[in-house]
């Protein structure tokens, strides 16, 4: 068994109030590191053994169709195991 | 004349929306996500509400049921289309509107009656306005920031799409303060503000909403 795992993210340029919300809350709790904050997706798809290139391919195809929004957000597809 | 309504799991406004086609003085018809079947209406309204409780974006699965395959294909031969809120966010998801509706600038759920003007007539849900008249009709949405790439934003403005804009405070930060646009044809129209429910004096803050439903059987009579 293995995880495929495509994680979404919000294209730099569109604006991310989540992340900033995020950003100003961790200095009001002593955290102080962060120079900002960007929020994003995460979906762990689970595979019956070794993800073939053929199944990678399929879940790049829905990732482009259902799991992004191609016109605010990119994706990036990876296998976890 | 018949106006659909298409009613998602989750809609909220479809009975709203269906009201304001009767008192507008058309036949309002319910429609329904799960069948294909667009039961002869010459236009076609997607309401307001919570589709798929904006599960993964908002309007992303409804923008995959058997209804909307059947108004996309329908949408691309002219065939007139408003979405309401939910509506416009499922219409841009489907890619027949550009750009997409995002998270309001200050994370809150706006509820307020809102000034907007109305920048293009040219649409079938828009010509019994005056251009750049300004009316009154409510908002309440989470996700209603507009957003789009600097390329579409200026081929909208340049051929005039945007169909209504904020007036006074951008609400949520959308590019250029839009609140409505149109497709290249004009037959698609998509609005974050509800004109169905500012159709009376009652139930709303104006009757400023009455034309988008009037307009549209103005262009089926002069057709």
């Amino acid at each position: 068994m293995a995880i495929i795992v495509v994680e979404v993210m919000l294209k730099p340029e569109i604006l991310d109030p989540q992340g900033q919300a995020v950003a100003s809350a961790l200095p009001r709790l002593g955290f102080t590191f962060a120079k900002s904050v960007r929020q994003g997706k995460r979906f762990e798809i689970e595979v019956d053994g070794e993800p073939t290139e053929a199944q990678i391919a399929e879940v790049e195809k829905a990732a482009h169709t259902l799991l992004s929004n191609p016109v605010i957000e990119n994706f990036l597809v990876r296998v976890e195991k | 004349m018949r106006i659909g309504v298409v009613t998602f799991p989750g809609s909220l406004d479809d009975r709203s929306a269906l009201r304001a086609i009767e008192l507008g003085g058309g036949t309002p018809v319910p429609l329904f996500h799960g069948s294909n079947d667009l039961k002869e209406v010459q236009a076609v309204i997607l309401p307001g509400g919570f589709s798929y409780g904006d599960y993964l974006r908002c309007g992303a699965i409804s923008r995959f049921s058997p209804i909307m395959e059947s108004i996309i294909l329908a949408a691309e031969h002219g065939f007139p289309v408003l979405g309401i809120c939910n509506g416009f966010q499922i219409l841009c998801e489907s890619h027949l509107l550009p750009g997409a509706l995002t998270r309001n600038a200050d994370l809150h759920f706006i509820c307020a009656d809102q000034k907007v003007s109305v920048e293009n007539t040219n649409t079938p849900w828009t010509n019994n306005y005056k251009k750049g008249q300004e009316i009154v009709i409510p908002i309440k949405n989470g996700e209603g920031s507009f957003q789009c790439s600097d390329e579409t934003l200026k081929e909208l403005e340049d051929e005039g799409r945007v169909v209504l804009r904020y007036v006074g405070k951008n609400p949520n930060g959308s590019r250029n303060a839009i609140a409505g646009i149109s497709n290249k044809r004009g037959n698609v129209v998509g609005v974050m503000p509800h004109p169905e429910q500012a159709i009376e004096d009652l139930t709303g803050p104006s009757e400023d909403g009455l034309n988008f439903f009037t307009s549209i059987l103005k262009e089926m009579v002069g057709r």
